[in-house]
């Protein structure tokens, strides 16, 4: 075989990597243009003039609230039990082992609008108003399976034999915990809660089925997305959006990397 | 030695002499969680689906009943089941086509800083907003945006309107077109895809393509008979994504597309607006019942082993 890859393949995987990308730089052009009636190209020009409007709207800013605050309790939620989950999957071998990791799975590769018509058929059973915390509910289960996967990745490749090692010095199981299999997990557990927190951060389809009169930030742009009102302010939050769930991808690569766990594996 | 010392050290001697007990511990409360709030939801509405709609009042009679299953095969209803699983097809072949020279490149060729830009290339696109990628190509097909523009420009503005003078994938402009659809459908599922595939063709062992053109096979050769079988669990992993996501979503046949309506939708409209949940429901079944038939060829397959 050859070591070197043939031209075809080379432009092949070349376009393909730009049709993944060409379509996001795109947001960062309309951001700046001037036009506020339509999506012409190329723009008549660039302005700063949209940013200082969006800072200026309200609703933008309770809407990036609420998301913020959505995002990191679900986070909390998924860490914890998605912790939980993996400890007992890649630490005991147990009946109905594999019905775990397939109930985790479930609620990401089931479609998203299952999961969400079956909560909020289940809300209206059980004379649940819809609230911030249903809200929760919602993002919480599917961000589960995404700090799981970390978690379970990590524990596989942590030798139990730390663990035993550390029992037979006489340590309890809370110092070994602390002292021996915390410091282990950390990077893992922190990617897996970036990613989380990034999933819920973004997530519509769930959200409009378990929001009352909340809006979420995703929930804001899919009403701009229908009816259109302001659209530079559109092109703004967009972009800020994009900037926003870059940044705990990128940490969660990083801290990740060398460590063989695809942390994004299976969103 | 301290009171709570004491404490800790019994229940972790507990613990060592009945692991059972740790087990317990950590399964319990993810298995409450997803026990109660996500299966009981599930068959909350899996019983909705066996009530039926009132014709004259409007309202869920709750007895037990297939009529809303028969509803179902009612041509309009059958369609939109028909119309789903078409598109989910096309934008899983086409996802398939698209993903496998990158993720081949990334596995076999990509070293050291190339591969890190891979990695990344694949991720942010990956987890970059949903919502914000659908609207990326509400501006690139617009009437007035980039791609009528760029084929203007190149005066072939004839080709694309001889391509939308197509019945049922063209239309009036791409943005409301079959073919938007689901460009929109390949471009945001794409990276689901991708990842599968790549991990599955990084486990090809390098001797394996060696010794393939060792014994005189060309690359041609190669590819089809050695890298396309051992690609292909990946390639079912990833269809699972891209099946499973097309076929549930919402959003995009609304935002981008004809007027015709998807699964997603009608199961939207008939909670929503329509008031009948029970349809609703038993519309939400298919991709369920879909899905299932699904994984277990897929397990079949020894896809399961690649995700």
């Amino acid at each position: 075989m050859h070591s070197k890859a043939s031209l075809g393949l080379k432009i092949t995987a070349t376009c393909g990597l730009l049709f993944l990308h060409l379509p996001i730089l795109l947001i960062f052009v309309y951001a700046f243009t001037t036009e506020d009636k339509s999506y012409q190209w190329p723009p008549p020009g660039f302005t700063l003039e949209w940013f200082g409007v969006t800072w200026n709207r309200p609703d933008v800013w309770e809407a990036l609230g609420l998301s913020l605050r959505v995002a990191a309790i679900s986070t909390v939620i998924a860490m914890v039990l998605g912790t939980l989950c993996a400890a007992a999957v890649a630490r005991f071998k147990f009946f109905g082992r594999e019905t775990i990791s397939l109930l985790v799975i479930l609620p990401i590769a089931l479609p998203g609008i299952i999961t969400g018509i079956s909560l909020r058929s289940a809300f209206n059973i059980a004379d649940i108003p819809f609230s911030f915390w249903t809200i929760v509910l919602g993002h919480a289960t599917f961000c589960i399976v995404v700090v799981y996967n970390n978690a379970v990745a990590r524990f596989r490749r942590t030798s139990g034999s730390l663990v035993e090692a550390s029992m037979d010095l006489g340590a309890t199981y809370f110092q070994t915990l602390r002292f021996v299999i915390m410091p282990n997990i950390a990077t893992a557990l922190l990617a897996g809660g970036m990613l989380a927190f990034a999933l819920s951060f973004d997530e519509v389809i769930v959200t409009t089925f378990t929001a009352g009169q909340q809006q979420t930030l995703p929930i804001w742009m899919l009403e701009e997305l229908v009816r259109p009102r302001q659209r530079p302010v559109t092109n703004v939050v967009a972009l800020l959006v994009v900037l926003v769930t870059f940044i705990p991808i990128l940490a969660a690569y990083y801290l990740t990397r060398g460590t063989e766990t695809v942390a994004g594996q299976g969103k | 030695m301290s009171e709570t010392a004491t404490v800790s050290s019994r229940i972790s001697d507990s613990f060592w002499r009945r692991p059972t007990i740790l087990l317990l511990l950590l399964v319990t409360p993810p298995l409450l969680w997803l026990g109660i709030v996500y299966l009981g939801s599930l068959f909350a509405l899996l019983a909705q689906s066996f009530f039926s709609i009132d014709e004259f009042t409007g309202l869920v009679r709750y007895e037990f009943t297939l009529k809303t299953y028969a509803e179902l095969f009612r041509a309009s209803n059958f369609d939109i089941l028909v119309r789903t699983i078409v598109m989910a097809s096309a934008v899983t072949i086409a996802s398939a086509i698209i993903a496998f020279p990158i993720a081949y490149y990334a596995a076999r060729y990509a070293k050291g800083r190339w591969k890190a830009v891979f990695y990344l290339g694949i991720m942010l696109p990956l987890w970059s907003s949903y919502l914000v990628k659908v609207y990326s190509w509400k501006l690139i097909l617009a009437k007035e945006g980039i791609l009528n523009w760029l084929f203007e420009t190149l005066h072939l503005s004839w080709i694309l309107q001889a391509y939308l003078a197509i019945p049922v994938v063209g239309g009036n402009s791409l943005s409301v077109s079959w073919t938007g659809t689901f460009l929109v459908f390949v471009y945001v599922w794409l990276p689901f895809m991708i990842l599968p595939v790549q991990a599955a063709l990084e486990r090809v062992p390098p001797s394996m393509l060696e010794a393939s053109g060792d014994l005189g096979a060309s690359s041609s050769q190669t590819l089809r008979h050695v890298i396309l079988p051992l690609a292909l669990p990946g390639i079912i992993a990833g269809s699972i994504f891209t099946f499973s996501l097309t076929m549930g979503d919402y959003i995009i046949p609304q935002i981008v597309g004809t007027s015709a309506r998807m699964i997603g939708q009608a199961v939207y409209q008939f909670q929503g607006t329509a008031g009948n949940i029970p349809l609703a429901a038993a519309f939400a079944v298919v991709p369920i019942f879909v899905m299932g038939i699904y994984l277990t060829l897929a397990k079949r397959a020894g896809a399961f082993d690649a995700l």
